[in-house]
């Protein structure tokens, strides 16, 4: 899949707003005042830019509105329905840290769980897609959800918290990687059962239907930059779980803190890259490609 | 609403194309990128077309395959594909503004270009490729099953089949009702074991495939070879003088 930009900010960003929105919204930290501002300012900065990113690669985004229309059975417009309640909700609790040195906890709580559906109907807008073995899976979400609240955690300061679920996620990630690289082959799916003359002999692409280049082939057959996948995972974990994991380990001060945020958005901008330079899709097999 | 017809229609609209008789001339491509160019919802647009990199959108392409058997020479195959209009569609579930969607009376999927946000989820949830989203007007767009001829009156009653069809001069692509089993395409479908692409993806497309018959084989396939022997040493007559005459220059 090609992997656009504007996903891969929105997916990153996002995930890192909403898991950090999570965190405030539990009351951790319990910040007031001038305090609370910065956190929810970061936070919604985060949650609200990915948002933005996110409508960048639309062909028609003065529409957008529509998509908030069939929640009942698109996961994209789920995920924009939940995200705007969100944000309105947490809006609300966070005036009251900011500016009234009260916690509504009630909404605290369901702005948390709104945040946590957010990232997850994120995820399952590509863990839905038979068409895409790789994302086909249960890993997808989960693995999601754990960066999202582990990158999430270390914004909002809560080292403990952060520490365990970046082992997790790291975790996860190695799972995701290994078992999704056989994933494409165990699903059966091939050009024999693409063209149904599978059962016939050995079928090859003899001749594209065009010469030149197609949105098709643009957009779902992406093969630029696989080659150098197994250095990128590399740099990818090194970031975004073990450079964060040690430097907690050497100190919890905010520099430090701050310092493993980057290092860990770093990270999972790679990661995220790969998620979908990696995915194949399908239709490839329709070109002989993958 | 995106959701699929609750119950599947009793009318299935669909193509049957015959992979036997398509010789792969591409007159679907081009009367197809004609007709919808020219009517229903925003014109198939082309990127570059006179330079050096030209793409542009188009509902139906024909790829060319080669099929290698155990035994024998190998096949080519010409392969025509566009919309499948499956039955348990997965573009239309995932489209988040409603555009996408199946018509309950017959079973064609459209899409209502007025609501299209061009996110493109459609055409990744798509299996086969069918979907190609506009670079000029930032739409989704599909095969129609041409439904502006099919029902239009003011066509002659020849005409009202879709562009592709119409075309094809080898009689390769068949419309009709794969709902209806006393249909013309259900009765091809029954008689040559006409077959659906990734049936394991569970979309299951209403336009079915007729397998390549089997060729004729000849039991000898050296029928000229007695005749082209080489000259041999115990030739006789001319040929015999020849060979010997020559071997002694």
């Amino acid at each position: 899949m090609h992997p656009a930009g504007s996903v891969i900010l929105f997916t990153v960003a996002s995930g890192l707003g909403f898991g950090m929105l999570t965190w405030l919204g539990l009351g951790l930290p319990d910040a007031r005042g001038w305090a609370a501002f910065f956190h929810y300012a970061v936070a919604f900065a985060l949650a609200g830019g990915g948002l933005l990113a996110s409508t960048f690669h639309l062909g028609n985004p003065q529409r957008f509105l529509k998509a908030f229309s069939q929640w009942r059975s698109s996961w994209l417009s789920r995920e924009g329905c939940l995200a705007v309640a969100c944000l309105l909700v947490m809006g609300v609790f966070a005036l009251g840290t900011v500016f009234y040195n009260t916690a509504w906890q009630p909404l605290g709580y369901i702005g948390a769980a709104l945040s946590i559906l957010t990232v997850f109907a994120t995820s399952m807008i590509y863990a839905q897609l038979k068409t895409v073995p790789r994302w086909n899976h249960w890993s997808t979400p989960v693995l999601f959800l754990a960066l999202s609240l582990g990158g999430g955690g270390l914004l909002a300061g809560q080292v403990g918290l952060a520490i365990g679920l970046l082992c997790l996620a790291g975790a996860l990630q190695l799972f995701a990687w290994l078992s999704g690289d056989g994933r494409f082959h165990e699903r059966g799916t091939d050009v024999g059962t693409a063209t149904g003359l599978g059962a016939r002999g050995i079928v090859r692409a003899f001749e594209p239907p065009h010469t030149g280049n197609n949105y098709l082939l643009k957009e779902m057959v992406h093969q630029v930059g696989r080659k150098h996948a197994v250095k990128l995972r590399v740099i990818a974990f090194a970031l975004m779980i073990v450079a964060p994991l040690v430097l907690l380990m050497i100190s919890s001060s905010v520099l430090v803190i701050c310092l493993a945020v980057a290092c860990h958005a770093l990270g999972t901008f790679a990661q995220r890259w790969l998620f979908f330079a990696e995915a194949e899709h399908v239709v490839g097999l329709y070109y002989g490609k993958r | 609403m995106t959701t699929l017809p609750k119950t599947t229609s009793a009318k299935k609209l669909g193509l049957v194309i015959d992979l036997d008789t398509c010789v792969g001339c591409h007159a679907c491509v081009v009367s197809c990128k004609g007709w919808n160019t020219e009517n229903y919802g925003a014109p198939l647009s082309d990127q570059d077309p006179y330079g050096s990199d030209p793409s542009g959108t188009f509902l139906n392409r024909v790829h060319s395959y080669e099929v290698q058997p155990e035994t024998g020479p190998a096949q080519l195959i010409h392969f025509p594909k566009s919309c499948l209009h499956c039955e348990d569609a997965p573009c239309v579930t995932v489209c988040p503004t409603g555009a996408s969607y199946k018509r309950a009376e017959d079973g064609i999927v459209l899409v209502n270009e007025d609501a299209c946000i061009g996110c493109g989820l459609c055409a990744w949830a798509c299996p086969y490729g069918a979907r190609e989203m506009d670079q000029a007007a930032g739409v989704m767009k599909k095969c129609t099953l041409c439904v502006d001829r099919i029902y239009n009156d003011n066509l002659p009653e020849e005409d009202r089949v879709p562009s592709c069809v119409r075309t094809c001069p080898s009689g390769a692509r068949h419309f009709g009702d794969l709902g209806d089993d006393t249909s013309e395409v259900s009765q091809l479908v029954a008689a040559r074991g006409g077959m659906d692409l990734m049936p394991e993806l569970g979309t299951k497309p209403v336009n079915k495939y007729l397998p390549p018959r089997p060729k004729d084989v000849p039991a000898d396939l050296d029928i000229l070879a007695p005749y082209l022997e080489p000259v041999s040493g115990t030739q006789k007559g001319f040929l015999g003088w020849l060979d010997k005459a020559l071997e002694k220059l």
